[in-house]
């Protein structure tokens, strides 16, 4: 079977290890690394891994003869603006893990099928890719007029851009939880624990359901999606059954269903405890397989 | 250097915020209006409205508030004659425009807090208040959790983003004594002209007033409390009881002892579900390093699940939860249940 082609632009952590996932994928053909920096020890181990490098960033890339069917940026928002509209008019599908949110906003558990064709799509945040299948699994199955989710990530795993712009990160969250989630309306939380040794990614996802709802239906159905996103992020679990409560005064007279999950990184290249990087990176080849996928067909 | 002219200390009331834990966000406009007029009588400079977990707090994760925060405020700014009114929030809770708001809505005090660890994220808050016009305070939360090295070097990127005054917050209330005046003069030293310190205390180890004055020894311009301890876990720093001791010790604050004594008593009591004791839920709390917020939330799903509180605490201090994962409780509770 034939592979596409892609480029990983970025040759940062995040960039180095998608290119592990790359390499080991049936549709992706992991081709060049693109950095800025020429002593970036990402591009020296993708060189090491045959991967055509250069540090002479996008323009580099795009003015050869052969270029990528596929781009992941793994750059900087403000970079990937720049790049996007390059990539479009050369006809180079675009998975942005950036938060740039130029394309549309992609769960691969959730809605991959309808953006196949897209020519950029974005990833959303780490905390929306690990929620957002849930709010999904409850909203099909019944109302969810409100939903809230509290990423808690360990503060090695969270870098500068995530910090300086803590509220693109919960805004962002928000937004998804709403559009592709289901819900009416979305909150999203986010704690940086620096807890030693590290902890895991840990979501909680708060659904406001009706109370006279079908809560083992709501409990089959996030069962049923969290496998979904364990088979492209293995280390994703649900680290308890779902639980139900009644209507409080502090739960806003709201029934609710909470559930948690846990998400250890598959330490590709980066630490097992940034679950919050490696779902974002595993979300990435997903998308890229389903675009390398329908390239070939 | 004192305060100001006229006071040795600036104190500020959190019993409208830090309260909110104990009352379980269930403020109304009336509680708001009734206290705010008897602290503002009493001379208490400034008073702190806002959700326990700070704006955008209303939640599943930490209670929905019964009155929007925003209208407790603006009820708060209404009657306040003297008193400059304050809010609090936390970056990855709360954002940007909840601040915009609390500012259109009369507040002049924006305090953020941060974990003690985690400075960084409150950069574009510090910039935003300062933009607006507004008095900034940055909270060091869960202090009792590092060094005063590490201290200093989180008060120094608050400072540097714009925060006037850099709290040491003991959240879990396990700081004891010389551990409070030590952390204090570091901060003091780093901090130089650039910022003030100031100290918030909780009453787990029962230690809210002796902690702050040795704060104040150690050089803390801004003291917190709040009356009748009106606060999460075993409450804050009785600031009746705080007002007592300055007075005796010469510390000038501007609060006028015996009324602030009969607010407590006649204004603050009535409104509170029961007193915030020093029992053994509480007690744990500051014996294992929690998070005083911690409290009610425990105490709900223990009784849920059946399970002991004090298990859930003492966890939680295992793992090192920090300010705002009280959705952990939950599974610990669950965990502990189908250990049973």
């Amino acid at each position: 079977m034939s592979k596409a082609t892609a480029a990983i632009v970025g040759s940062g952590n995040i960039g180095t290890d998608l290119m592990y996932k790359l390499l080991r994928s049936a549709h992706i053909e992991p081709r060049w690394m693109i950095g800025v920096d020429p002593d970036s020890p990402g591009l020296k181990r993708a060189a090491d891994h045959g991967l055509i490098t250069s540090a002479d960033g996008v323009d580099w890339l795009l003015g050869r003869d052969e270029r990528p069917d596929i781009v992941f940026e793994a750059t900087s928002a403000y970079v990937h603006r720049e790049n996007a509209p390059k990539y479009r008019e050369l006809g180079i599908q675009a998975v942005d893990l950036t938060p740039a949110a130029i394309g549309p906003a992609v769960v691969p558990a959730v809605n991959l099928g309808a953006h196949l064709d897209a020519p950029n799509v974005s990833l959303i945040t780490c905390g929306g890719q690990a929620t957002i299948p849930i709010v999904h699994a409850v909203s099909r199955v019944t109302e969810v007029a409100y939903a809230e989710i509290v990423a808690s990530v360990a503060s090695p795993s969270a870098g500068p851009g995530t910090r300086a712009n803590i509220d693109e990160f919960t805004k962002t969250t928000a937004r998804g939880i709403e559009t592709i989630g289901g819900a009416r309306r979305g909150k999203a939380i986010i704690i940086l624990n620096p807890a030693e040794p590290p902890m895991l990614m840990q979501d909680t996802i708060f659904c406001s359901i009706p109370v006279d709802a079908d809560r083992d239906a709501i409990a089959a159905s996030i069962k049923e999606v969290a496998a979904d996103v364990a088979s492209y992020v293995p280390g994703y679990r649900l680290r308890t059954e779902p639980q139900f409560d009644d209507p409080t005064a502090v739960s806003g007279g709201l029934a609710r269903v909470a559930v948690f999950v846990e998400v250890e990184g598959a330490g590709d290249f980066l630490p097992p405890y940034s679950g919050n990087l490696d779902i974002m990176t595993a979300a990435a080849t997903k998308v890229g397989e389903g675009f390398a996928q329908r390239i070939h067909s | 250097m004192p305060y100001s002219a006229d006071l040795d200390i600036r104190v500020t009331d959190s019993c409208l915020r830090d309260g909110s834990h104990a009352k379980q966000h269930q403020f109304t406009v009336e509680h708001v209006r009734s206290i705010v007029a008897a602290l503002d009588d009493a001379g208490v400079p400034v008073i702190e409205v806002t959700h326990g977990d700070g704006l955008g707090g209303s939640s599943f994760n930490y209670g929905f508030s019964h009155t929007p925060e925003q209208e407790l405020i603006k009820a708060a700014v209404d009657t306040a004659r003297r008193a400059k009114i304050a809010f609090l929030m936390l970056p990855g809770v709360g954002v940007k425009d909840d601040i915009r708001e609390a500012a259109d809505n009369g507040a002049s005090i924006c305090r953020i807090a941060t974990h003690c660890t985690e400075a960084d994220v409150s950069i574009q808050h510090f910039g935003l208040a300062r933009e607006l016009g507004l008095e900034t305070v940055g909270f060091l939360m869960m202090s009792h959790s590092q060094s005063p090295e590490v201290l200093t070097k989180q008060a120094r990127i608050m400072a540097d983003a714009g925060c006037q005054c850099v709290y040491v917050v003991d959240s879990a209330g396990a700081l004891i004594m010389e551990q409070t005046g030590d952390r204090i003069a570091a901060l003091v030293a780093e901090l130089g002209d650039d910022a003030q310190v100031g100290f918030h205390g909780h009453e787990n180890l029962g230690l809210g007033v002796a902690n702050s004055i040795l704060a104040v020894r150690a050089g803390a311009k801004q003291i917190d409390g709040s009356v009748r301890r009106f606060g999460a876990g075993a409450g804050n720093t009785p600031l009746e009881a705080f007002a007592a001791v300055t007075d005796k010790l010469g510390i000038r604050t501007g609060i006028d002892t015996l009324k602030i004594i009969d607010a407590a008593e006649d204004v603050v009591r009535p409104i509170m579900d029961g007193e915030c004791l020093l029992d053994r839920l509480t007690l744990t709390m500051g014996y294992a390093g929690v998070y005083s917020s911690f409290l009610k939330h425990a105490d709900r799903q223990a009784r849920k699940y059946g399970v002991s509180g004090a298990e859930i605490l003492m966890e939680a201090g295992r793992r090192k939860l920090i300010g705002g994962q009280e959705d952990q409780l939950i599974e610990i509770a669950v965990a502990l249940a189908a250990k049973k």
